[in-house]
């Protein structure tokens, strides 16, 4: 790579002074830095402008809801649409449920994913496999919603549930009737899909742990789990929580599949085999229908509610990265 | 309401939706058809002065939003209906009676279509003046169901069928379920209620049912486009209804009547005030709607109607137009294919969709709603040729 960058340069070297830098080397009409830095300037802003209007317009829209109800929207169990009662705690927990359920199946099987591309496979393997990987990114979220329902959904419904109905002795969250479809699926679908951002982002991550540290550790001989669990592991951690992060984004916000799968239920779920509700899956449902007194405003609402609680998702998140970095800081200063 | 015999465009069509609300200038595919159907020519209706009158109807394009319980019909209708008066082109956005609604207060569309007529609320939010209704459908919603052993002859009456949604009766060997269906194998399994995610037409029409055979429903869930169930799952359109239940053994649900028999589903028979336990078709609903022939935009509900044949779950779609027309060209093109289509060529075509053709006396309504349709110069629209 280097050798090669090298290479394109050489031509130019004839232009170049003995320092480097003359006017002679550009070719090209000169920009004054003034107009680059208002175009740059120009382009950051638009992206914040536009972060600014959607809040700006989702809470603007939202405001009739959040005065008529109050804190009661946020703390309320019905949602009932004939009656002009609207409460989004039902939808919250729905979110956070198939989100947890998601990620805690994505951390595991992302990470070793992970961890086999860059350390166990053949590296003729590793670009195939990735590619797999990535391509299931492509795949796009209706397919999934499609394939969760046909095709996972009776799975679940006549291996999975009774199995786990049997083995926990169908109490608590593996207690009530299995249907295939609800909170369960709804995880299973969004594990799958937030799988390959886990990956791709811990490959990454992992492949960027400095290669001396790895065989400085083979050479002391350390085994391979040894080398990767604590060697690379607490090397990658803080770009590992990004990966969660992100992962954790896509699973909050993640719609059509989930909306296909989840059962739609607007009570709180108490199984995990039940029907549920996420915040996305009520807009989605019932937008297009909403003519009634505060229906519409409540279901912006919920997309307000829901951009605060992937901000607060993510404040966290950064809140760990920032002590896992210092955490791994002061280590490094105690060696 | 809302259907389609594709279900993997479900989704699709759903994102379409959802954009479509954001712009219905988004360039939705014209209506085009792959059939020719020639339904309307094979009917024999008598001459209708009306519409022999637009043999030259104006070129053009229209835009319309709304329900999509009338997509079918309007895509079938529309495109029969420019073979015939070549030049006038619609295009509909299917994107639900409330965005149909929303996008015709805007005066964003020509026209909207709606399975539940504006409100005076509604009305009073519209912006280009005094609003029309038109009668353009007749629909009924049928009780599917997911018995493994059982393929049809299951009989509800509307106790049982209220308490099954609601929640009350949660078996199907429950004695209350045993007795009217003596014959039938019911077994010791739960009962898997289905219902809309979706805000709906058909949801509408069966809460307004059950409303009217039950108090306790009535002054529960109620009556409306989405309600608060008690219980069950629910997919989106009558689509994923249908699939849910297809899916689930032990379910049951309420779909769509074309669709349900477009599909051979197993529904069931539902028991109407007269005593008797009628399957959903097109001759009962029609019985049904007979029953009430002075519907109004305000009084619509024909649930629940006399006669021993009468199905007992319908009711009608509805296309909304102003009244007066600022654009004599498109106001006229529009007034002729809305009249077109809720008459004996367009109400044919319906019936080869499995829709219900609007009675005679609703016909006559949409005649004398639409003759009220005026142009800039004050005319009435539908008598000049």
């Amino acid at each position: 790579m280097a050798q090669r960058a090298v290479l394109e340069r050489d031509p130019l070297k004839e232009d170049q002074g003995p320092d480097g830098i003359t006017g002679k080397r550009l070719h090209l009409p000169v920009m004054p830095d003034g107009l680059y830095r208002t175009i740059l300037a120009a382009a950051a802003a638009l992206f914040c402008l536009l972060i600014v209007a959607l809040v700006v317009t989702l809470v603007v829209q939202a405001r009739p809801a959040f005065v008529h109800f109050g804190l009661g929207f946020l703390t309320g169990t019905n949602w009932d649409p004939v009656h002009v009662k609207y409460g989004a705690l039902p939808f919250v927990i729905g979110t956070l449920e198939t989100t947890a359920i998601a990620m805690v199946l994505a951390i595991p099987v992302g990470l070793g994913t992970a961890l086999v591309l860059v350390h166990a496979v053949h590296p003729k393997l590793r670009a195939p496999l990735s590619t797999a990987i990535e391509l299931l990114a492509a795949v796009p979220s209706v397919v999934y919603g499609l394939w969760a329902l046909l095709v996972v959904a009776p799975w679940v419904r006549s291996i999975i549930e009774p199995d786990l109905a049997r083995t926990t002795g169908g109490t608590g969250p593996f207690s009530g009737p299995q249907l295939g479809i609800g909170l369960l699926l709804a995880g299973l679908v969004l594990f799958v899909m937030v799988l390959p951002t886990m990956v791709a982002i811990s490959r990454d991550v992992i492949a960027s742990v400095p290669k001396e540290e790895v065989e400085g550790a083979y050479a002391l001989g350390a085994t391979r789990w040894q080398v990767l669990w604590r060697v690379v592991l607490p090397s990658a951690r803080v770009g590992l929580l990004g990966a969660v992060t992100l992962s954790t984004g896509r699973a909050l916000g993640e719609t059509i599949a989930v909306t296909m799968v989840i059962g739609n239920s607007t009570a709180i779920a108490h199984s995990l085999f039940s029907p549920a509700a996420t915040l996305s899956s009520v807009i989605a449902n019932q937008f297009t229908e909403a003519t009634e007194p505060f229906h519409l405003s409540s279901l912006i609402a919920l997309g307000v509610v829901l951009l605060a609680v992937a901000v607060l998702v993510n404040a966290t998140a950064r809140l760990l990265v920032r002590s896992v970095g210092r955490r791994s800081a002061s280590s490094v200063a105690l060696a | 309401m809302r259907r389609s015999t594709i279900p993997g465009s479900r989704a699709s069509r759903r994102t379409i939706r959802l954009v479509g609300i954001a712009s219905v200038a988004m360039a939705l595919a014209s209506v085009s058809f792959a059939s020719p159907a020639l339904a309307a020519k094979k009917s024999g209706a008598p001459v209708d002065p009306y519409v022999a009158a637009d043999a030259k109807a104006p070129a053009g394009t229209l835009t319309g939003a709304g329900s999509t319980f009338d997509q079918p019909l309007f895509t079938k209708a529309f495109y029969v209906y420019n073979q015939q008066n070549s030049g006038v082109k619609v295009n509909y956005a299917s994107i639900g009676s409330g965005g149909g609604i929303a996008q015709f207060q805007a005066t964003t569309v020509n026209f909207g279509a709606t399975d539940v007529p504006m409100s005076p609320a509604d009305i009073s939010l519209a912006k280009g003046g005094q609003v029309l209704q038109v009668p353009v459908a007749l629909g009924g919603v049928s009780i599917s169901y997911n018995l493994p052993g059982v393929k049809g002859g299951l009989k509800l009456s509307p106790a049982v069928l209220t308490a099954i949604f609601s929640g009350t009766i949660k078996n199907w060997n429950d004695p209350k379920i045993k007795k009217l269906n003596p014959k039938v194998k019911l077994p010791a399994k739960p009962i898997v209620p289905v219902h809309r995610a979706d805000g709906s037409g058909t949801t509408y029409i069966f809460t307004n049912y059950l409303s009217t055979v039950s108090s306790a429903w009535s002054k529960g869930p109620g009556t409306g486009k989405s309600v608060s169930w008690p219980g069950g799952v629910a997919g989106q359109g009558n689509e994923g209804v249908a699939g849910l239940i297809q899916q689930t053994p032990y379910s049951i649900g309420y779909v769509e009547l074309a669709y349900a028999l477009q599909n051979k589903f197993t529904y069931a028979a539902i028991g109407n005030p007269a005593g008797k336990f009628v399957l959903p078709s097109k001759a009962s609903v029609a019985s049904d709607a007979a029953q009430k022939p002075d519907v109004t935009t305000v009084n619509f509900s024909i649930v629940n109607q006399a006669g021993a044949n009468s199905y007992p779950i319908s009711g009608y779609s509805w296309a909304l137009i102003y009244q007066l027309q600022k654009n004599l060209t498109t106001g006229t093109a529009l007034v002729k294919i809305i009249d077109w289509t809720s008459h004996a060529p367009g109400q044919s075509v319906a019936s080869s969709l499995d829709y219900v053709p609007l009675p005679a006396n609703i016909q006559a309504l949409a005649r004398s709603t639409l003759l009220q349709v005026t142009g800039p110069d004050g005319k009435t629209i539908l008598l000049t040729k």
